[in-house]
């Protein structure tokens, strides 16, 4: 038996978690059509069942208050899933429960997940799953999703289940609904999920409206529904009056299978870390403490000691390589292109390490509930450049990869916000423009290398700011940014979860060098060793690139480093970040790291090299970034604009630093 | 009086939202409905935005939203 299944519940409730315990490694990510939202399809067998289980985006409700909410709302009614697996967090059952409540009006077999059982035992909370299951009819399995308690049980569950009965309210809220769904099946010829619309349209939803075409006459009928109900409810409007009528549900309900002693009162863990990282006065210095500690791990001595341990991996390779080659009779050329791509595709893969340890402190501060805490510490800040708290979350992500930072903007609901952030996101500067900094600063600041680097984070946090004042008073005037945020529980991020989310970003990485940048070292190689009438030349300066660079490389010479060499590696760059250095080592026509490091040194000064660093840092981000920025935008206009608004400003900084430190040094 | 005029952990129960916006469809489905008990826990380090404890969780919204959301000091 072949069956589908959609996983869908509240943010923070440990769906993801969840999902990792039931398909294992079995697990393909893409996008759901049309948005860039993260698609996550896994699939696993019980007894003789084939499921196919389908990750849904974290939602609070149903209504399509975010693209989230949209996604699942459209997955659910035009996909038909088989079955639907409802996780909620049993120590936050009420706002757990307004979900499932909606989820129970589609009328579809639907299994409920207790999560965080483990949790509700340690407070000695009890509840009554036999209870539960009675009050809201519907199969309840109290599982930890986090030591994989409770599996079998579920899918057990979710296979014999057979009730896709909706959830029975008051006799006034049944009949008005029942005078909705007469009005319904006047239009509508498939009747599944009518009570789903019944209830949509007492909610009075504009897309559920739209989508059923109501004459005049049924919408004056809908507008008189709706007023009764409110009069009914003793409420003014029909938003509070059709939550309020779950949320009653939901209370009785709760209150009949939650037995809680009165330790609830007791100071519970996350307020006194909270207490801590949220402080009035220590909150903001506990942040920052957090991020260098970041950042010192990552690129101090542990990353680079493991990024040395590759690099020398890769350079035994490569001699080992020419060797092999050399004693096949191979021709200078095949090595020459061999030992390039080595060295090429090798350069990247040595920030691996690095890449890594970024991404697994990210999905910790994710996972651990930290990442919500910094948006509430920085919402004040970022909202007086016209961002909002939330907006922190991308940016954040930003200095590891500016893709995955462009895909979070989509926490921000409001269009300008997203804008914005997706525009000042890329001067937060990705790991991959680390290598650039990381090889200048050694040549020419050999002592302070490390302060070199870390003032370019600096300043492109700064020109962030600066640029996002400018913007906030001329494009993206007014305010209409907004901020409702769930703080949830500090929790101890799972060791499964957050290994898998690393894998998955290294995994993205090494693909991309393993390809992208395979195929750029390649092509940069046949640039810059053949001439246009294709012929191989021994002086790059005559290669196809080299004429190219010569034809443009005028713009750059107020900036200081105005070679083709320079121009080039920088238009690779566009392609992927990480082969800035690696063609640099093309077009240098050195092999080594150290070769490089000698040919720069003689080729820029102190304020030339800055100058290139602050030029790397700012102008546009790569390829895949761009093209991120396309979906999530949905618009070419707004892409293009982006790129020479970044690549504007690091022309005008790049010039204002080259020129500067030319006076002073 | 407004959510935004208590003082912390003042217990108060929520009369209504005003406005009609997107923002307070939000607020009302994240559990703020008409005689709900919540009070205010924090206020961020730099003064915006508050974190309030309702239904058994903590949100955080700005003050400017927090002026929207009529309560009454339950006695």
């Amino acid at each position: 038996m072949k069956h589908t299944v959609a996983l869908v519940g509240n943010p923070n409730s440990g769906k993801t978690t969840l999902f990792n315990q039931l398909t294992g490694s079995k697990q393909h990510v893409g996008n759901w059509p049309g948005v860039t939202i993260e698609k996550k399809v896994g699939q696993f067998t019980y007894e003789e069942h084939e499921i196919t289980l389908v990750d849904l985006p974290g939602i609070y409700s149903m209504s399509p208050y975010s693209i989230e909410e949209v996604v699942s709302r459209d997955y659910i009614m035009d996909e038909h899933p088989d079955l639907l697996i409802n996780i909620v967090d049993g120590t936050n059952l009420e706002r757990n429960l307004y979900l499932s409540m909606q989820l129970k009006e589609l009328g579809l077999p639907m299994v409920i997940a207790v999560n965080m059982m483990d949790e509700l035992q340690q407070k000695e909370i009890e509840l009554n799953i036999a209870q539960l299951s009675k009050e809201l009819n519907t199969p309840v399995v109290p599982i930890s999703a986090r030591n994989g308690e409770g599996m079998n049980e579920l899918v057990h569950s979710l296979l014999h289940n057979t009730n896709s009965s909706t959830y029975i309210y008051d006799v006034q809220t049944e009949n008005i609904l029942s005078r909705i769904q007469t009005l319904v099946e006047e239009t509508r010829h498939d009747h599944t999920h009518d009570k789903f619309y019944a209830f949509k349209l007492l909610e009075n939803d504009e897309l559920i409206k739209k989508n059923l075409n109501f004459n005049e006459t049924q919408l004056n009928e809908l507008h008189s529904i709706q007023r009764d109900f409110c009069v009914l409810k003793n409420q003014k409007d029909i938003d509070m009056a059709v939550a309020d009528t779950r949320y009653m549900e939901i209370e009785r309900i709760v209150s009949h299978s939650l037995c809680r002693p009165c330790i609830a009162q007791m100071k519970s863990g996350s307020d006194r870390i909270d207490s801590l990282l949220t402080h009035k006065y220590l909150g903001i210095p506990m942040f920052f403490v957090i991020l260098f500690v970041i950042f010192m791990i990552t690129f101090g001595p542990l990353g680079s000691t493991l990024q040395g341990f590759l690099e020398t991996g890769i350079e035994m390779f490569g001699e080992w390589s020419t060797v092999s080659l050399l004693g096949l009779g191979a021709s200078d050329w095949a090595i020459n292109l061999v030992t390039t791509v080595i060295g090429g595709v090798g350069s990247v893969i040595s920030f691996m390490p690095q890449i890594m340890l970024l991404f697994l402190f990210l999905s910790l501060l994710e996972d651990s509930g930290y990442m919500s805490r910094a948006a509430f510490l920085m919402d004040r800040l970022l909202r007086k450049i016209g961002l909002n708290g939330k907006a922190f979350i991308p940016m954040l992500m930003g200095f590891g990869c500016t893709v995955p930072a462009v895909m979070a903007t989509r926490v921000l609901e409001n269009e300008k916000d997203r804008k914005m952030t997706m525009l000042l996101t890329p001067f937060m500067s990705c790991g991959a423009r680390l290598p650039v900094y990381a090889l200048f600063a050694g040549v020419f600041f050999p002592t302070s290398a490390g302060i070199a680097i870390f003032s370019m984070y600096v300043l492109g946090i700064v020109v962030a700011i600066i640029c996002g004042l400018i913007l906030r008073k001329t494009v993206f005037k007014g305010d209409g940014s907004t901020f409702i945020l769930e703080l949830p529980p500090y929790r101890f991020p799972s060791f499964k979860n957050t290994m898998m989310h690393m894998w998955e970003k290294a995994k993205g990485f090494l693909t991309k060098a393993g390809t992208i940048i395979f195929s750029m070292t390649v092509l940069l190689w046949f640039l810059t060793n053949f001439s246009f009438t294709l012929q191989m030349v021994e002086d790059p300066s005559m290669s196809i690139l080299g004429n190219i660079g010569q034809a443009i490389a005028w713009i750059f010479t107020p900036l200081g480093f105005g070679n083709w060499q320079s121009v080039i590696s920088l238009l690779s760059g566009f392609i992927a970040k990480e082969s800035v250095v690696s063609s640099m080592a093309v077009v240098y026509g050195v092999g080594t790291n150290a070769g490089l490091e000698t040919v720069l040194s003689q080729v820029f000064t102190h304020a030339s090299a800055i100058s290139f660093m602050v030029f790397t840092l700012l102008y546009s981000p790569c390829m895949a970034a761009v093209a991120t920025v396309k979906s999530e935008s949905g618009s070419w206009k707004f892409t293009l604009q982006s790129i020479l608004f970044q690549t504007g400003v690091a022309y005008i900084v790049a010039f204002i630093a080259f020129n500067l430190l030319r006076i002073f040094i | 009086m407004t959510l935004f005029d208590c003082a912390i952990n003042q217990q108060v129960k929520v009369l209504g939202i005003e406005g009609d916006t997107p923002v307070r469809k939000r607020l009302i489905d994240m559990g703020i409905t008409t005689n709900t008990v919540i009070h205010i826990k924090k206020i961020a380090p730099l003064g915006d935005p508050i974190e309030i404890h309702l239904r058994g969780y903590e949100l955080s919204l700005r003050k400017d939203e927090a002026k929207k959301i009529k309560v009454e000091v339950v006695a």
